[in-house]
C-alpha cells in the first residue's frame, strides 16, 4: 500500500518560482469570479435573485474555503459540492450533473 | 519521447487527430465503450458500435502508427433500463475475444441509482468470469465521491477480483486517496473544466506520488483535448519533474497495467 497523503511533500519550485509561473494565471481567475458574482447580481429578475438557486449558495459556501488555512483546499472545495448522502437512490432523474449536490429535496 | 493515451475516443475524433497524436508521440491508445451523446435504440445499435471498436478504429490508428485498443460493455448512462442493458450485456462474451480488446469497460455508475448498480454488478461479474482486466468510470462532479465508494463497494463484493487488475479512472483531488489505499489503480483524466487540468493533476502527483496513477485526455465528442497528455507532460517539465518521472506517468505506468491484458502492444505488428 502507499502512503498516506503527505501535505508537506514540496513542489520541485519555490514559492517565487511558482508566483512567477502561475501568478498572472491565478490573477486573472480571481478576477473572472468576482466578475461572475457581479453579474449575477444585475440578474434581470434582481438583485438577490441568484440566492434562490443552490448552485450560487454552494459556489459562495466553496469560495469561503480558499481563504481558510491548512492544506487540500482543492479536495475541501470538491467534498463541498459532493453528494454527502452514501446509499444508491431509486431512480436516475436524469443522465447529467450540476456541478453542486442541491440537498435531498432536489434543485 | 513516446507516450500511451490509455482513455480516448477516437470514434468522435477525426483521422487529422490520429495524426497530430501521432506526431505528439502517441504510440499506443486505448478506448472504453461509452455513450454516444444519445441513447441507442436498440442493442443492435452496441453490436454495430463494439465492431467499429475492434475493426474499424484499429485500422484508422494504424495508418498513423498507434496501437488501437478497446474496452466493451454498456456504460452507466445506458443502464438504467436494466432489460435493454442485459439484452446488450448477452453481446459482450462475442467481443472479448477480439484481438485488441483488454477488457470490459468504461463500467461504473452516472447518477448512483440501484438499477445503475445492479447492471454495474453484472458487468463485474462478467469480467470475473472471463477474466479480463476492468476499466471504471467514475460519476461526473457532485456525483462522484458517493459514486467512486460505491463502485470500489461492489467491486471488492466479488472476491475473485484482483484491485490491481481494476483502473479507477476520473479521480481527482477528493478521490484520488481512498481508489489508492484500497489497492486499486487511478486515472486522471485532463479536462478544461469538468474533471482534472494538467496543473491539478500535476499537483496530484506531487501529493500523492506516482505509483499505480497514469494521465489521460478522454478526449471525445464534449470540450475536452487529445493532446491533453503530451500538454501534461510539459507542465511536469514546466513544474521541474525530470524525464524518468514524466516518461513513468506517460508510458511507463499505463504500460504496466494494460500489460496485464496479452492483448496489449505498443508497437503494430
Amino acid at each position: 500500500m502507499p502512503s498516506p497523503p503527505d501535505p508537506s511533500r514540496t513542489a520541485k519550485k519555490t514559492a517565487a518560482q511558482l508566483l512567477n509561473l502561475d501568478f498572472l494565471e491565478n490573477r486573472a481567475k480571481v478576477i473572472d469570479l468576482a466578475a461572475f458574482l457581479d453579474r449575477l447580481d444585475r440578474a434581470s429578475d434582481g438583485l438577490d435573485a441568484a440566492d434562490a438557486d443552490f448552485r450560487a449558495r454552494e459556489l459562495r459556501r466553496a469560495l469561503a474555503i480558499l481563504l481558510e488555512h491548512g492544506p487540500d483546499r482543492a479536495s475541501r472545495v470538491l467534498d463541498a459540492l459532493s453528494d454527502p448522502t452514501e446509499e444508491p437512490i431509486d431512480a436516475a432523474p436524469g443522465k447529467g450533473a450540476t456541478g453542486a449536490w442541491p440537498g435531498k429535496g432536489g434543485a | 519521447m513516446t507516450y500511451i493515451d490509455p482513455h480516448i475516443h477516437m470514434v468522435s475524433r477525426t483521422t487529422d487527430d490520429y495524426q497530430r497524436m501521432a506526431l505528439a508521440g502517441c504510440v499506443a491508445i486505448t478506448e472504453p465503450a461509452f455513450w454516444a451523446g444519445f441513447d441507442r435504440s436498440s442493442p443492435q445499435g452496441f453490436y454495430d458500435y463494439f465492431t467499429l471498436l475492434t475493426s474499424t478504429e484499429p485500422a484508422r490508428a494504424a495508418q498513423y502508427g498507434i496501437a488501437h485498443h478497446c474496452w466493451i460493455c454498456i456504460n452507466p448512462k445506458e443502464a438504467e433500463d436494466p432489460g435493454f442493458a442485459r439484452d446488450v450485456l448477452k453481446l459482450v462474451p462475442e467481443f472479448l475475444d477480439k484481438p485488441n480488446v483488454l477488457g470490459v469497460g468504461e463500467i461504473g455508475l452516472n447518477k448512483n441509482s440501484k438499477n445503475e448498480l445492479a447492471i454495474l454488478e453484472e458487468q463485474i461479474a462478467i469480467a470475473a468470469q472471463h477474466n479480463q482486466l476492468i476499466l471504471v468510470h467514475t460519476p461526473h462532479l457532485e456525483d462522484k465521491k458517493k459514486g467512486t465508494r460505491l463502485i470500489m463497494d461492489a467491486i471488492e463484493a466479488n472476491a475473485s477480483i484482483d484491485p490491481g487488475r481494476v483502473l479507477i479512472d476520473h479521480v481527482e483531488e477528493h478521490t484520488v486517496r481512498m481508489v489508492l489505499d484500497r489497492g486499486f489503480w487511478a486515472g486522471m483524466t485532463l479536462y478544461p473544466e469538468t474533471k482534472c487540468t494538467p496543473k491539478r493533476a500535476v499537483d496530484i502527483f506531487e501529493t500523492h506520488g506516482t505509483e499505480r496513477l497514469w494521465i489521460n485526455s478522454a478526449g471525445d465528442w464534449g470540450p475536452s483535448d487529445p493532446l491533453a497528455v503530451p500538454k501534461c507532460r510539459q507542465e511536469m517539465k514546466r513544474r521541474g519533474h525530470d524525464d524518468a518521472t514524466i516518461d513513468l506517468v506517460s508510458f511507463g505506468n499505463p504500460n504496466a497495467f494494460l500489460s496485464q491484458s496479452p492483448n496489449f502492444k505498443t508497437t503494430l505488428s
